[in-house]
């Protein structure tokens, strides 16, 4: 496995929000977390990034990165796109993406024509203020910003909120074709529809723990788990 | 027309003298949220440091070395002090900065005195350049402007045509994101920190000179400075700017324009006598209160627009 995540415990002052988290991400896999809002599942996602104190064992590629620095984490080869789509504002479009490299001028599977073909608006807006997009753009900048970062696995929390129809459609592409590069990907979602359609297994999550993990058939044939932990 | 011109001049070398503290300060406020009460007792360690500097080997090398010593001890203090207190929330820092700016005023008494030193503009520059009206503008003053321009473009530059300029304003607004991105935030804060403190040294040493070199500069400075800041708003330089200059002017002008509410008033008829309710209050003259003059500017934008001239982000 990948990423390994063992016993996952993480606090926001006196608050348990994990309360002993397990997963685990292949090489290459489309994995989702699914779960209602608040049931912890942005903190897993900050936890292993690093942005949230771990307690509990984190480990990449074989090596263990619970409390290691989110820059030291990234440089490992984790990306990370969060949910409220924190572009920069005062910089432009390329300078964002510019900053998704590790290194300056050393791109890796994702060049920048790769973003511009993919997204044309990004393109044509590449010398505009990033605080200007509309929501939709923004949401796949801070996407390829971090793809720009080359990582081997991405997690990337919410990408379909509040988006229209089109745009979700658009958010799906790119995931596809983020696969189709070999990184591996933990999505975070609510709706059901892509992470149904993409994932090779998923997890739920409900109080700060995993209540189910299977494919996506055996999540389509427990009624139960939808009803208890994912339907409103 | 003379008044005017000359008030102009000197406003504008006061207002850029304040940017080279401000930009400092708005820079680690917005980013590292510590309102550091420390920053202007760099400005006088600045003055101190070239004042000792100039008597052995002259102004022209402490005005290299001074701020780079600043800017050492910028670098030491955040990493060595801030970063441990900044685990323990912004009343911690606060209180931190404070006692240090406390701390930095009674060692320079004890290493200088407590009375000004004489700290001189240096000789080279110590004629008038030109005449306006009778008034003479002596050249030290167009060598102060001249520094703070050069800084004003070299920081500009920086940030925005150097790859680590691009990070600090990426992390001016998400520190997250950009450490998530890969970027050591934490070194990036340290050098933020320092060339802050760098930069208040420079002040310092330009600054000492016109001004006077006492223990009790920085907490004058200070104040003023807290007020540029929160007047141009957080997380823009261009606030700062445009604050600094704008308080440099008003403090100048505020100075010359010896007028009050009651001549204000005498235009329109309405004579104000000493039995005239709030007589005292309507001929206090402005010179008397253009030190007061930041204050209540601070106080009204702090009450009617938080967010300063052009911050991102509510003081």
């Amino acid at each position: 496995m990948m990423l390994e995540v063992r016993d996952l415990h993480a606090f926001y002052g006196k608050s348990h929000i994990l309360q002993g988290v397990d997963l685990s991400v292949d090489q290459g896999e489309i994995v989702s977390l699914l779960g209602r809002n608040g049931v912890g599942r942005s903190t897993a996602c900050k936890t292993i990034m690093g942005l949230v104190p771990p307690a509990g064992q984190i480990n990449f590629k074989g090596r263990a990165i619970a409390g290691l620095r989110p820059d030291q984490i990234a440089h490992l080869g984790i990306g990370y796109v969060p949910e409220d789509r924190q572009v920069f504002p005062g910089l432009t479009v390329r300078q964002n993406l510019e900053l998704g490299l590790k290194r300056a001028g050393v791109v890796g599977r994702w060049k920048f024509e790769d973003v511009f073909k993919l997204f044309p608006n990004l393109g044509e807006r590449q010398d505009n203020p990033a605080g200007v997009l509309s929501g939709g753009e923004q949401q796949m900048l801070t996407m390829c910003r971090t793809l720009m970062g080359d990582p081997d696995l991405v997690i990337i929390d919410e990408p379909t909120e509040g988006l229209a129809p089109k745009l979700v459609e658009q958010v799906g592409t790119l995931l596809d074709e983020i696969a189709r590069r070999g990184t591996a990907i933990l999505l975070v979602e609510q709706k059901l529809t892509i992470a149904l359609k993409i994932s090779r297994r998923l997890y739920v999550m409900g109080h700060g723990r995993i209540v189910f993990e299977g494919t996506p058939a055996e999540l389509a044939a427990n009624a139960g788990v939808r009803k208890e932990w994912l339907e409103v | 027309m003379e008044v005017f011109v000359v008030s102009l001049l000197n406003g504008l070398v006061y207002g850029m003298l304040l940017f080279m503290l401000a930009s400092g300060l708005t820079l680690i406020l917005s980013m590292m949220g510590v309102l550091n009460f420390a920053h202007a007792s760099a400005y006088m360690l600045g003055a101190y440091f070239a004042y000792t500097i100039s008597q052995y080997i002259g102004f022209w090398p402490a005005l290299i070395i001074a701020p780079v010593l600043c800017g050492l001890i910028g670098a030491g203090i955040e990493m060595w002090g801030l970063r441990r207190v900044h685990q323990n929330g912004h009343i911690a820092e606060l209180l931190f900065t404070f006692g240090l700016a406390l701390l930095i005023e009674k060692g320079v008494q004890m290493t200088w005195g407590l009375l000004p030193v004489p700290y001189r503009v240096p000789e080279l520059l110590d004629f008038p350049l030109f005449k306006i009206y009778g008034t003479q503008f002596p050249a030290y003053r167009a060598f102060m402007l001249l520094i703070s321009a050069l800084m004003f473009g070299a920081i500009w530059l920086g940030l925005t045509r150097t790859r680590i300029g691009l990070v600090i304003q990426a992390a001016l607004t998400h520190p997250d994101m950009a450490s998530a991105l890969g970027h050591n935030v934490p070194r990036i804060f340290t050098l933020v920190f320092a060339a802050g403190t760098a930069l208040a040294g420079l002040a310092g040493v330009i600054g000492g000179n016109y001004q006077v070199t006492e223990p009790a500069m920085a907490f004058t400075m200070g104040p003023i400075v807290f007020v540029v800041v929160v007047f141009g708003g957080l997380g823009s330089l261009s606030g700062c700017f445009i604050a600094s200059i704008l308080m440099g002017l008003i403090q100048t002008f505020a100075v010359v324009f010896d007028v009050s509410l009651a001549d204000l008033l005498a235009k329109f008829g309405f004579v104000v006598t000493s039995s005239t309710p709030f007589a005292e209050i309507l001929t206090v003259t402005l010179p008397r209160i253009g030190a007061l003059l930041p204050f209540l500017m601070m106080v009204l934008i702090l009450v009617f627009r938080p967010r300063g001239l052009m911050g991102t982000r509510d003081t």
